[in-house]
C-alpha cells in the first residue's frame, strides 16, 4: 500500500523566528492588526509505500529525525493520509 | 609538507581560493569531488564555503550524506584535522561533528562584509599560529550563520574553551562590529571535544593575500602547516 505522508516542520517555540517576525510585520503594514505570533516553516509530502498506516507513520518518523528535520532546531508534525 | 584535501560539492564556491591559500602556506592541496570515497590520505580536511546542493531543504543537510562525508566521518574521528568554513561549517553541524546548528540570520539578509573577531582558542590545528586574544578582520557572506545551540551545550563550548572565534560586541567606533548575524554569545567558530574539528563562519581563505585587502586569515594555513609539523598543538590541552 502506498500512504501519503503530509510532514510540517516549525522552528522550535522559543527560538528567534525572524521569517515569521517578518511576515508579521508585513501582515501589519497590509492591515491585518488582528495577525500575530506568526511563524514560518516547511511543509514536505510524500509517498510511502508500507504495509500498515502504522509502519508508515514509523518510516516517516525516522526520515524527520535523519534529515527532514533538524533536532536541534525544530518540531514536526505528521499527518499520514490512507490511501 | 601537509597534504590538505578541499572537498567539494555540487554549488561550493570557495574552493578554489581556499587551495590556493593553503597552497601559498607550503601546503600540497589537491581538490576532492564529494561523489569520492576515498581523501587520498590527506592530514588535512577542508570543507570549502559555498551553497552545497543548492541550500534545499537546509544548509549543509544534504550534504551530509555525499559519499565523501563517511571519508571525513573516518578521519576526524580518527583525530584527523577538519576545517569546515561558512557552508563547512554547517554541514559539520548537521553532520553532527559539531554541535548546534546555523540558522537564518536574526537580521534576515544576506550579510556580506569585513566582522571583526578574536581568536579564543589557539589549541587546534588551524589557530595554533595565532596569539590567545588576537584580534582579526575577517570578510563574512552568508545568509544563515546565527549559531543555535540549547543552553547547556554553550554552556559546555565555553567551560570547556571550545568557542575558537568570536565576534567582537561593539565597543569602540569600528564599523565591522557587532555580531551580525545574532549568533547566540556572538560565537563566529566552534571546536569539537577533541579540537582536530573546526567550524567557523568568517572566510580567512579571502583574507590571506595581501591583494584582496586583508590578510589576518592567512593564519589558519600557515597553522596547518605548524600544527602538522608539531602534532603536540594539534589538540585542546585536557584541563
Amino acid at each position: 500500500m502506498t500512504f501519503r505522508v503530509h510532514v510540517r516542520v516549525m522552528p522550535r517555540v522559543g527560538l528567534l523566528d525572524p521569517q515569521g517576525q517578518a511576515v508579521e510585520h508585513a501582515l501589519t503594514a497590509l492591515g491585518f492588526d488582528e495577525a500575530g505570533a506568526v511563524r514560518v516553516g516547511r511543509a514536505i509530502e510524500l509517498d510511502v509505500a508500507a504495509s500498515s498506516r502504522d509502519e508508515a507513520e514509523a518510516r516517516a518518523r525516522l526520515m524527520c529525525d535523519k534529515l527532514l528535520a533538524n533536532p536541534v532546531t525544530e518540531d514536526y508534525l505528521l499527518d499520514v493520509e490512507d490511501d | 609538507m601537509p597534504s590538505v584535501a578541499v572537498v567539494r560539492f555540487p554549488g561550493s564556491n570557495c574552493d578554489w581560493d581556499t587551495l590556493r591559500a593553503a597552497e601559498a602556506e607550503g601546503a600540497d592541496a589537491y581538490f576532492v569531488w564529494h561523489r569520492d570515497s576515498d581523501l587520498r590520505g590527506a592530514d588535512i580536511v577542508v570543507l570549502p564555503g559555498g551553497f552545497s546542493y543548492g541550500d534545499y531543504l537546509r544548509s549543509g543537510a544534504i550534504a551530509r550524506f555525499s559519499p565523501v562525508m563517511q571519508a571525513v566521518q573516518r578521519h576526524a574521528a580518527a583525530g584527523g584535522p577538519v576545517l569546515g568554513i561558512c557552508n563547512g561549517f554547517q554541514i559539520l553541524c548537521e553532520a553532527h561533528l559539531l554541535p548546534g546548528a546555523l540558522l537564518r540570520n536574526a537580521g534576515l539578509t544576506f550579510v556580506s562584509k569585513p566582522v571583526d573577531v578574536t581568536v579564543e582558542q589557539t589549541e587546534t590545528p588551524f589557530t595554533c599560529d595565532y596569539e590567545a586574544g588576537a584580534r582579526l578582520r575577517l570578510p563574512v557572506a552568508h545568509g544563515e550563520g546565527r549559531y543555535v545551540a540549547p543552553a547547556d551545550t554553550l554552556r559546555v563550548l565555553e567551560a570547556e574553551g571550545r568557542v575558537v572565534l568570536r565576534y567582537v560586541a561593539a565597543t569602540e567606533g569600528s564599523p565591522f562590529q557587532p555580531n551580525p548575524n545574532g549568533s547566540a554569545n556572538h560565537i563566529a567558530g566552534i571546536c569539537n571535544a577533541a579540537g582536530n574539528v573546526v567550524g567557523i563562519m568568517p572566510h580567512p581563505e579571502r583574507a590571506a593575500d595581501r591583494l584582496l585587502g586583508l590578510t589576518g586569515g592567512s593564519g589558519f594555513f600557515t597553522s596547518m602547516v605548524t600544527s602538522q609539523q608539531d602534532s603536540s598543538k594539534s589538540r585542546v590541552s585536557s584541563q
